[in-house]
């Protein structure tokens, strides 16, 4: 039964459906392997093997009467430890949620209940998902598999290790500035972000709530699709979340062609900044596609110059409210300084404590930016700019189906590299955060390991908002061009992680 | 280059309500200097008139009937919490004593 765990949620999906496996046999694999493996990668903070075995054991009692829930039936996931659950601790990696247990679940977590889907467990994260690494994490780093002695990417670097390391099969992540896509890329998995408003966000801890967008992640992009079409659609519950169905993503990656395919290639975003290995990967990609008779343009996108300053004022801004609700009241630490304090030194006492050094930077940063003052000079040039980077991937779109980048500018660092440095932690988001910004679906799949030190390299694959299925359909034909060059995923590949 | 002066953190993290050490006042002050230089270029962006977006996909509000759902007991509400008194969220003085 070791074989199941390398093996995609939909083949997986497949085998449950016609009872060849239980879904308790899936779910018990990777249960196990996960308990083995996470003293070394670190990609869970909490795993239950009654709750994940109750749910496997409902799974196959429904199908045994004939209901088939979803076509993910069966398949058990992770989830980012920011999404609420009644039935687990949820910390957002964060020591001042410390033990809370939800009053009530995520409608994403709701929906993957109801869709048959068992949870293992929740995901390791950089604090309130701010990060590029999970070195941020209160509870410690993840490892990555492919070299325990690297980052996995943050912020959702658990649930990236969990998948890549085969500790489950899929994920849930959450994406404000790549925290989907980065991690996938430098551990060679597949990630997307959801145009903003196709996924509810109702019970996910926010971090900035016009950028933040729930998505799926994976070891193939027919997984990915599979999933964001489990958890999407509308919800009263989240008054950002799209009226409209955006279609079947799974439909789109098994129909997909590049006949009369045009691709775009972002001329700010091609350039000698990226690690050489992750360019000549990139360059590979095009010619792939080329060859196939895609037709590729360099599109001009100027104001994405000015994307990550807009970003680290837009989310410090946003971050700095949203975590005004930890003040020591409703629930989460409190620290209650000597004498007879007053609310106000409590909450003080509780923050200092129970945040960690990067939260505390951007809630300050943040409180800066909304400063009067300074308010119109930056958040608002920032909202501006915001515009301009909408107006410039509408240029470009009126010319390509789809844009293309390397996800991230490098391949995975080493755990400590740049954890002192928040600058050089930001620049890692270079080409992640345009489509938080604009809300735009972006995807990251694997294009080859880096010719300097044979680590995983991701493209990124931007699409116009709503149009999630054009970017599954062409991660698809991507995924394809490489799986007949390599014979499997690219994360066949990877070490094997030796059981302790 | 910006001014973010120790005493700026100090009343920044006052408004935030998070108590610092003045070695936290320091490092953070010139962390913070390194970051707003480098972001200060939104300021020359933007050229000429152009609206501002604070959400990224167009909505209209919409209306519904409004209907009576359960919703969070009060025990459910209070249970997280570090203390609670007479079905209250319990919290320390507002006011100093003097």
């Amino acid at each position: 039964m070791s074989d199941l765990i390398h093996k995609s949620a939909s083949e997986l999906a497949d085998l449950i459906a016609s009872k060849s496996v239980s879904s308790q046999e899936v779910t018990s694999a990777f249960f196990d392997r996960s308990v083995e493996l996470n003293p070394k990668t670190n990609s869970y903070l909490y795993l239950n093997r009654d709750t994940a075995i109750a749910a496997a054991k409902a799974a196959d009692a429904a199908l045994a009467n004939g209901e088939k829930l979803s076509p993910l039936h069966g398949v058990p996931i992770a989830v980012k430890d920011n999404l609420t659950t009644t039935d687990a601790p949820t910390t957002s990696g964060s020591k001042i949620l410390e033990g809370w247990v939800p009053q009530y679940d995520a409608t994403v977590v709701a929906r993957l209940r109801k869709a048959g889907l068992p949870i293992l467990g929740k995901t390791n994260m950089d604090e309130f998902a701010m990060g590029s690494s999970t070195e941020y994490s209160a509870y410690g780093p993840s490892k990555n598999p492919w070299d325990l002695t690297r980052i996995p990417g943050g912020s959702g670097g658990g649930s990236s290790s969990a998948v890549s390391g085969h500790l489950a099969p899929i994920a849930i992540g959450s994406d404000t500035g790549g925290s989907i896509r980065f991690p996938a890329a430098v551990t060679g998995s597949v990630g997307a972000k959801p145009t903003y408003g196709a996924v509810s966000r109702y019970g996910l801890i926010a971090l900035a709530s016009s950028l933040d967008q729930i998505g799926p992640v994976s070891n193939t992009v027919l997984d990915s699709a599979l999933l964001q079409d489990v958890i999407s659609g509308h919800d009263k519950h989240d008054s950002t979340s799209l009226p409209q169905s955006l279609g079947s993503m799974a439909d789109a990656v098994r129909s997909a062609d590049v006949k009369g395919l045009r691709v775009g290639v972002v001329k700010q975003l091609d350039s000698d900044a990226f690690q050489p290995g992750v360019k000549a990967c990139f360059d590979d990609t095009i010619a792939k596609l080329v060859a196939a008779g895609a037709e590729v343009v360099t599109v001009d996108c100027p104001s994405f110059e000015y994307a990550i300053a807009a970003y680290y004022l837009i989310l410090p801004a946003e971050a700095s409210s949203n975590l005004a609700k930890f003040d020591s009241v409703r629930f989460g630490l409190r620290v209650t300084p000597d004498g007879n304090p007053t609310i106000e030194r409590v909450m003080a006492a509780t923050r200092e404590a129970g945040f960690g050094p990067e939260v505390k930077r951007r809630i300050i940063l943040g409180t800066y930016a909304l400063s009067s003052g300074y308010y119109d000079a930056y958040y608002g040039s920032a909202q501006k700019v915001r515009t301009l980077i909408q107006q410039d991937l509408a240029k470009a779109f009126s010319q390509v189906d789809v844009l293309l980048t390397p996800t991230a500018p490098t391949t995975a660092f080493k755990i400590g590299e740049k954890v002192n440095n928040p600058l050089a932690m930001y620049l890692n988001d270079i080409a992640t955060i345009p489509a938080n910004l604009a809300g735009i679906p972006g995807m990251s799949v694997p294009n080859g390991l880096a010719f300097e030190d044979g680590l995983p390299s991701g493209v990124q694959i931007l699409a116009p908002a709503m149009q999630d299925a054009q970017m599954y359909r062409v991660g698809s034909i991507i995924e394809q061009m490489y799986l007949a060059e390599w014979g499997a995923p690219l994360i066949a590949q990877a070490p094997k992680l030796e059981v302790l | 280059m910006s001014e973010i002066t120790p005493d700026l953190v100090r009343h920044l993290a006052s408004l935030s309500r998070i108590l610092v050490t003045d070695e936290e006042v320091a490092t953070l002050a010139g962390e913070l200097n390194v970051i707003v230089d480098s972001i200060a270029i939104v300021t020359q962006a933007v050229k000429g008139d152009v609206l501002a977006t604070s959400h990224p996909i167009p909505m209209a509000n919409v209306f519904r009937e409004d209907v009576v759902e359960p919703s969070l007991t009060q025990e459910s509400a209070l249970s997280a919490a570090p203390d609670s008194a007479e079905g209250r969220f319990r919290v320390a003085a507002i006011l100093d004593e003097e």
